[in-house]
């Protein structure tokens, strides 16, 4: 049987040849991620409560990074549970105010094309990007994996998405999925896997993979793939398993896109998928935001600073780089310092203003261009605040005009 | 019981926003919904049911989400879909999420009668009977059981 990349990777999880889309398969999980927030304050009482253990500590990774860095009494319990919890849990791939989950996960060697895996985060299908099959799943669940090592899922049915040709230079994955999002709505994906294919898609570097497969949990796929490679191999700098979809396995739906016709996109308040091209807009903004795990990494403030390069910022400008290894590499090669010599105000290396959990957040009124996943209304702050969501390029653009603007006129 | 009508994508930052999630159960759900709907978390009746559109609780994996809705009453959620993620955390915490194509012709405040086994719901206030879809009988074992955590005291009482 023709088989999809999907249908591979839960077949091998499940012990078993082919599995058919649709039906009920009970899957073995080759590794499991938790964060702060998600992770051991909720899962270390319901493992109380059942007097169990968790059922392979060397399969748990847990990432601390929504409440850092502390701010107050309970978001210093909370980190402090997670802290006291992998010593008692006997989990040594912990990583403390490393950096975001989904960026510190395979930046560590924590990924390999063929794994099984799930995340206490709704965006973890970014380490689909490795040919890994990888989904959010929320506490409760969590905690039946940790008891079990076990998960069920529905077979999903694969959608294709196939980007020929090539990206025009200062269009980027975010503007792909903005574009999709918009595209397919929000619901598009269906719960379904989201197969990125094609030779724009082939010739992104991972990190801008990682982007792709963020984001379709926003166009509400259960998880986003991408066939390993060369790229993959030369990033995990390891030999790696080549996984694939079948030339001609059934697909739920094949779309089609000519790569080079893609403009930078934005996403006006307050849903990914009110999106429209960049030359739209002309909102002046207050904030302009790099952060995240969809829009702060490495290649995201190589980016930023290529708009940066030799500008200053007009509205504020707020950094926060996805990882410290991350972080570390652009202060190396001086990309950091274009953005702080732009007049970036640099945040730590965690979710920051993304998800609304920590200290910063947006005040009443407020108007922000975001490198991030979600303007859902009141998320990043007050209900008031307006987001607009764009790529590094727009987003760093946007904070030198002082309102949304195109960078494609504007890159170093 | 009473229905509360909320539209299309709905999202998890709306029915719990991300601010509160520092703190315990009761304090996020007396902030449940507060945006789109502000008496909800103080009007809301046991036993009263969540009626939406399209792709209810889109976003975020935090299952405060559901377990707010739950720890005010709501005893189950009818929409036209549900996202993914969501479901999963509903059906876990032993929330029923019954998707209906006609969820629609529900108004706000309308009488309900709703079997979540065999996906019959009945509105009494208009007389209509709406097709839902049955959920499936492995995911009524859990809501039966009250949840996954039940469930697996189950398992493992009965393995041990």
């Amino acid at each position: 049987m023709k088989q999809t990349l999907a249908q591979k990777l839960v077949a091998r999880a499940a012990g078993r040849s082919a599995v058919t889309p649709g039906e009920i398969a009970t899957c073995k999980v080759d590794l499991a991620m938790m964060h702060d927030s998600g992770g051991p304050r909720r899962v270390k009482p319901l493992l109380e409560r059942l007097g169990a253990k968790v059922w392979d500590p060397s399969k748990v990774v847990v990432i601390t990074d929504h409440y850092l860095p502390e701010y107050d009494d309970e978001s210093r319990k909370i980190l402090r549970i997670a802290r006291d919890w992998v010593r008692e849990a006997g989990i040594d791939n912990f990583y403390d105010a490393q950096g975001i989950c989904h960026v510190v996960l395979p930046e560590r060697g924590h990924l390999r094309p063929g794994m099984f895996a799930v995340g206490g985060d709704s965006h973890s299908p970014t380490g689909g990007a490795f040919a890994a099959y990888m989904f959010g799943i929320g506490a409760t669940e969590m905690l039946g994996v940790l008891v079990t090592g076990e998960i069920w899922l529905k077979v999903p049915h694969t959608i294709a998405m196939d980007f020929d040709g090539t990206l025009s230079r200062g269009v980027t994955a975010k503007d792909v999925m903005l574009f999709l999002i918009g595209r397919f709505g929000m619901d598009g994906g269906q719960y379904q896997a989201v197969e990125y294919r094609g030779s724009a898609i082939r010739q992104l570097p991972m990190q801008e993979r990682m982007t792709l497969c963020n984001m379709t949990a926003e166009l509400g796929g259960q998880t986003g793939l991408i066939a390993s490679d060369d790229v993959t191999r030369d990033y995990l700098k390891a030999d790696i398993e080549r996984w694939d979809s079948d030339a001609d396995a059934a697909l739920a739906a094949h779309h089609r896109f000519d790569a080079a016709e893609l403009q930078p996109q934005v996403a006006a308040p307050h849903s990914p998928a009110n999106t429209r091209p960049v030359t739209d807009f002309q909102q002046k903004i207050d904030l302009a935001y790099i952060g995240a795990c969809t829009g702060a990494k490495l290649a995201d403030l190589r980016m930023a600073a290529s708009v940066l390069r030799g500008r200053k910022a007009k509205s504020k400008l707020i950094v926060a780089p996805a990882s410290l290894r991350d972080q570390q590499a652009a202060e190396r090669e001086g990309t950091l310092q274009v953005l702080l010599d732009a007049g970036a105000e640099l945040l730590a290396n965690s979710c920051g203003m993304c998800a609304g959990y920590g200290q910063h957040q947006l005040g009443e009124n407020t108007v922000a261009i975001s490198t991030t996943a979600r303007n859902f209304q009141g998320r990043m702050g007050a209900a008031s605040a307006q987001v607009y969501l764009a790529s590094p390029y727009t987003v760093a653009a946007s904070a030198v005009a002082g309102h949304i603007a195109d960078p494609r006129g504007m890159l170093r | 019981v009473k229905a509360w009508v909320f539209g299309d994508n709905v999202d998890t930052d709306v029915i719990v926003p991300g601010r509160y999630m520092k703190f315990g159960i009761d304090e996020i759900a007396r902030h449940c919904m507060e945006s789109a709907a502000p008496d909800f978390a103080r009007s809301v009746k046991k036993g009263d049911v969540v009626v939406a559109g399209r792709n209810f609780g889109a976003g975020s994996s935090r299952e405060q989400a559901p377990e707010a809705l739950k720890h005010l009453g709501v005893s189950a959620l009818v929409a036209e879909s549900f996202a993914g993620l969501f479901y999963r955390n509903a059906i876990n915490l032993g929330l029923p999420a019954v998707v209906c194509a006609q969820a629609k012709r529900i108004r706000p405040g309308d009488d309900l009668e709703l079997d979540p086994a065999s996906g019959r719901l009945a509105n009494r206030t208009t007389g209509e009977e709406l097709r839902c879809e049955p959920i499936p009988e492995f995911l009524l074992q859990l809501i039966r059981d009250g949840g996954l955590v039940p469930h697996l005291e189950k398992r493992l009482r009965t393995t041990s």
